[in-house]
């Protein structure tokens, strides 16, 4: 199969196998600890899937914001985002 | 007897995964790759890293872009919700009438949006135009193709023109479905007309209000066929919404690279959105199921 048309890159991949690998993670957790879903301080039922994704997109925003207002090495965002999912894991 | 597991049900989604694999995932996984390289063409890149991120999140024009969108998505918002509402507290709840009003409510959602494009076009030209000709008829120098203020309200009136049914539609279901018991209450209880509206009727309406700020939101928010039709994002940029520069970017001047930055922040943003009138909406029902 010729994938050229997509254009892959190594960082690219790395991206997506990372995410995929999360999803896969995660749907192995919740088939052998099924779980309620909680409520946080954002004052909605979330389960382990839910922060998750709010955990993505909150450093999809923070890596975009730290992008173009720092002006930093991009790599101190991720240290932002390990502290944004360990908030969102922890209280949301 | 106990119940045996069985999971084999899951394959019967297995054609719709791959049908959004092919349709959405893969599509989007290109535009990512394309967004961190450089093209002239020809299926041969260039890393670029996150340059045109940068480029994209500092951008004026896209900053400018964003601006009219939300401008445009607040006004449409501000007039279709309340016209709707209005609209539907004074369509008749029963009998013949109410059939003819339903047609011809949903008249307008069934045209295709080139069309509408096509027809306000038409309609605000003063040489053929009804609506042109009068207003120039009235004195008034009317020129969406040179004024922007002109060009901005004929775009608003047509989208006001093509979707304020479906709010209409979407809060007259809301009110039907109103038991007669709570008009009866409030009867005895002498509410004015006001009151059965404000305690009554609109927090019965809140879910399918809340439905169609959704709906209204997403659609004007990623509005492209008609404007473009009307004023083709002209004059200027003064009509250019997101998609309309977007696709000026991708296509107009070929910057595949800055057009897939901008189409994944665009995309994000919606995702954003979505994600909160979802959640908004499931809690609601969630809440209302108590």
């Amino acid at each position: 199969m010729n994938l050229q048309w997509m254009a892959w890159t190594t960082p690219t991949a790395i991206f997506f196998l990372v995410i995929a690998g999360l999803l896969v993670v995660f749907t192995v957790l919740g088939v052998r600890y099924p779980e309620t879903p909680r409520r946080g301080i954002l004052r909605i039922d979330t389960t382990r899937g839910d922060r998750l994704f709010i955990t993505l997109l909150g450093s999809a925003f923070i890596n975009a914001g730290w992008l173009a207002l720092s002006g930093l090495p991009q790599w101190w965002a991720l240290g932002i985002c390990a502290l944004w999912a360990a908030a969102v894991f922890r209280w949301v | 007897m106990e119940k045996t597991p069985n999971q084999k049900a899951w394959f019967l989604v297995l054609p719709v995964l791959i049908l959004v694999a092919f349709s959405a995932v893969v599509p989007l996984m290109t535009v990512v790759n394309y967004a961190v390289q450089d093209s002239f063409g020809n299926n041969v890149f260039f890393w670029e890293g996150l340059g045109w991120f940068e480029q994209v999140l500092t951008s004026d024009r896209v900053h400018a872009a964003l601006g009219r969108q939300l401008a445009f998505s607040a006004i449409i918002l501000a007039i279709q919700i309340p016209l709707g509402v209005a609209i539907a507290l004074c369509m008749p709840k029963r009998g013949v009438w109410a059939s003819v009003c339903l047609v011809l409510m949903a008249l307008p959602l069934l045209i295709p949006w080139n069309v509408v494009g096509t027809i306000w076009q038409i309609l605000g030209r003063t040489d053929i135009g009804l609506v042109g000709h009068t207003l120039a008829g009235l004195g008034i120098d009317w020129n969406y193709a040179r004024n922007p203020v002109h060009a901005w309200i004929t775009v608003v009136v047509m989208d006001v023109w093509h979707w304020t049914s479906l709010v209409a539609l979407l809060a007259y279901a809301g009110l039907q479905s109103i038991p007669q018991a709570y008009y009866q209450a409030a009867r005895i209880d002498q509410a004015s007309r006001w009151k059965v509206f404000r305690y009554i009727e609109l927090p019965k309406m809140q879910g399918v209000l809340l439905i169609a700020i959704l709906l209204r939101f997403m659609d004007s928010f990623m509005i492209y066929t008609e404007p473009f039709v009307v004023t083709g994002g002209g004059p200027g940029s003064a009509t250019s919404f997101l998609s309309i520069d977007l696709v000026r970017m991708a296509l107009g001047q070929f910057d595949l690279g800055p057009a897939a930055a901008f189409s994944i922040m665009y995309f994000l943003v919606i995702l954003l959105v979505s994600w909160v009138f979802y959640t908004v909406m499931t809690n609601l029902d969630r809440a209302e199921g108590k």
